[in-house]
């Protein structure tokens, strides 16, 4: 069937370009009206001597324009323009990340189906997955830090191992969902042709659950960046965007700007990361198999 | 050696506890090869328990289930039955063909000769033109049919139906009924099907089998002697109104004992 041209012809992709940028543009002005209007009162709520939450003075809220002038000059005297810093270190973590990613998911997708292959296992081992995901990142990171570096691995792979921590939960727990969601009908018809437990596995449980497996990669997607920054902190890797931000958040009061550059580039490299897994998802699975990410309740993996 | 052979069985759901059911009992009955048996009774008499047990997707407590002179466990592994759900239960990323080697895939046979045989059995249910589509394109009575192609690609002895066209509108109905017909007369298969609806029994089957309410057993077996082949022209003889009467009478006598 054919979708219903709506009356004002614009295409769906289009028409979410439009929203976004829209949305954009409102967030810009709410950040600038709150600002201006913080300045034309003296930092009170209008007619009130009540003071508002957030300063609006340069060295609390940057306006939006200086922000982004900010990537376009040097971050350091004479040295090179701050966006390809940034990229340059937004491309060393998102190796980690990526690493991490394929690891955690990797891990994720095994544990659903051992889970989903035996009670036993799920009983005893899903509690502790559980667990795992309810200790701060930032205690995990440094432990397994100084364990690699015991056993003298390269620094971001560690940086990897720690990214793949977050990344692999919600991956487990969407596997299994997926693993589950055939009919008891389809499992007992594949029991009259007598398929193998593998056959059954390979045949009609993972096909199932490629639908629920997208919304969960794209969630590891973006925690797996954000496993790698918290990462690069213990490992005082130089390189990345865990120290740049580190760098700039100690030099917040003179240079607000670049912090906030910093975390643009960051949310920049996860956006990217999950419109890679947007487009593996539109090509691996069909509009009627899609699962609305919004309307189905997702299991976030909790952050640092 | 009959298709089919049952003697006692039964079936008690969580046996001992407070929930415990009694679906089945004492259920006696030989099928010939190449018959057509119908299982009616009222709504949770146990005939859809009965059908799981023949086809070894629940196991007896008691009594012996022999399909061609062999446990059901062994007919199972050994491919012998076909099964029909009320829900056509198609793999919804598989296109129509693939769905109808589903089975021929897991039993290992090779590429060429399992889509000579998918292709032979959509000729079969008349669905070789949709063989490209998938399973949503398709009205729920061709999603049905590709079930059937799918239950008989790989050459069952006997057909298990739990309420297969029990999802169909009345017109559709009858068709798929006709077309069953048809289908059974190319291949001799031997069908056990179960339904509620008494036309349907009297119009497909050589006998229809009434079950009574829990603990659902065998009250009585009509014969129905129809001539073959049957058509539409079959719904209008008078014969075929005295045979739903007597199954009709049949029922009420277990609903009101």
């Amino acid at each position: 069937m054919r979708a219903v041209r709506s009356r004002n012809a614009m295409s769906p992709n289009a028409r979410r370009l439009v929203s976004f940028l829209g949305i954009l543009a409102f967030l810009v002005a709410v950040w600038e009206g709150y600002k201006w209007m913080g300045t034309a009162t003296g930092g009170v709520w209008p007619g009130t001597g009540i003071a508002l939450p957030v300063r609006t003075n340069e060295r609390s809220m940057p306006h939006t324009w200086d922000v982004v002038f900010a990537l376009l000059r040097p971050a350091r005297r004479g040295g090179d323009m701050l966006l390809l810093v940034l990229l340059r270190a937004a491309l060393f973590t998102w190796r980690s990340a990526l690493i991490g990613f394929l690891l955690g998911s990797a891990v994720g997708f095994g544990l659903g189906v051992l889970f989903v292959r035996s009670a036993l296992a799920e009983r005893g081992l899903m509690p502790h997955v559980v667990a795992s995901q309810t200790v701060p990142i930032l205690a995990i990171a440094p432990i397994l830090v100084v364990w690699a570096g015991r056993l003298n691995v390269t620094r971001w792979l560690v940086v990897a191992v720690v990214s793949a921590y977050l990344a692999f939960f919600p991956v487990a727990i969407n596997t299994l969902r997926g693993l589950r969601s055939p009919d008891a009908t389809a499992s007992e018809l594949m029991r009259s042709y007598a398929a193998a437990p593998n056959q059954v596995l390979w045949k009609l449980q993972v096909p199932a659950a490629l639908p629920y497996l997208f919304p969960a990669l794209k969630i590891a997607a973006t925690a797996s960046v954000i496993g790698a920054i918290v990462g690069e902190l213990p490992a005082s890797m130089p390189d990345g965007l865990g120290r740049a931000i580190l760098n700039f958040a100690a030099a917040f009061s003179a240079a607000p700007e670049k912090l906030f550059a910093s975390i643009l580039v960051a949310s920049l490299v996860g956006i990217g990361f999950v419109g890679i897994v947007v487009l593996a998802e539109r090509t691996l699975i069909p509009p009627s198999r899609r699962l609305e990410d919004l309307s189905e309740p997702q299991v976030r993996g909790v952050g640092a | 050696m009959s298709a089919l052979s049952l003697r006692g069985v039964g079936k008690v759901f969580n046996p001992g506890s407070d929930q415990e059911v009694r679906a089945v009992h004492g259920v006696d009955l030989a099928v010939e090869r190449g018959e057509f048996i119908s299982v009616i009774g009222p709504s949770g008499c146990g005939k859809s328990t009965l059908l799981r047990l023949i086809g070894d997707l629940t196991p007896p407590s008691a009594g012996t289930v022999s399909v061609n002179g062999k446990t059901p466990s062994r007919a199972r592994l050994d491919r012998d039955y076909g099964m029909v759900f009320q829900s056509a239960t198609l793999l919804e990323w598989r296109r129509v063909q693939a769905n109808v080697e589903l089975p021929l895939e897991i039993m290992g046979m090779d590429a060429a000769e399992r889509s000579r045989q998918a292709a032979a059995m959509l000729e079969l249910v008349q669905l070789d033109r949709f063989a490209n589509h998938y399973p949503w394109q398709l009205s729920g009575g061709m999603q049905q049919r590709v079930a059937i192609a799918r239950a008989l690609a790989f050459n069952p002895s006997i057909l298990l139906m739990d309420e297969p066209f029990g999802a169909l509108d009345e017109m559709t109905r009858e068709r798929m009924q006709s077309e069953l017909l048809r289908i059974r007369a190319e291949t001799g298969t031997t069908v056990v099907f179960v339904t509620h609806s008494i036309p349907e029994a009297v119009f497909l089957s050589t006998r229809v089998v009434i079950m009574s309410p829990r603990p659902g057993t065998i009250t009585e077996v009509v014969d129905i002697d129809l001539p073959e082949p049957r058509s539409d022209a079959t719904r209008q003889d008078q014969r075929f109104f005295d045979l739903l009467t007597g199954v009709r009478e049949g029922l009420r006598a277990v609903e009101d004992p």
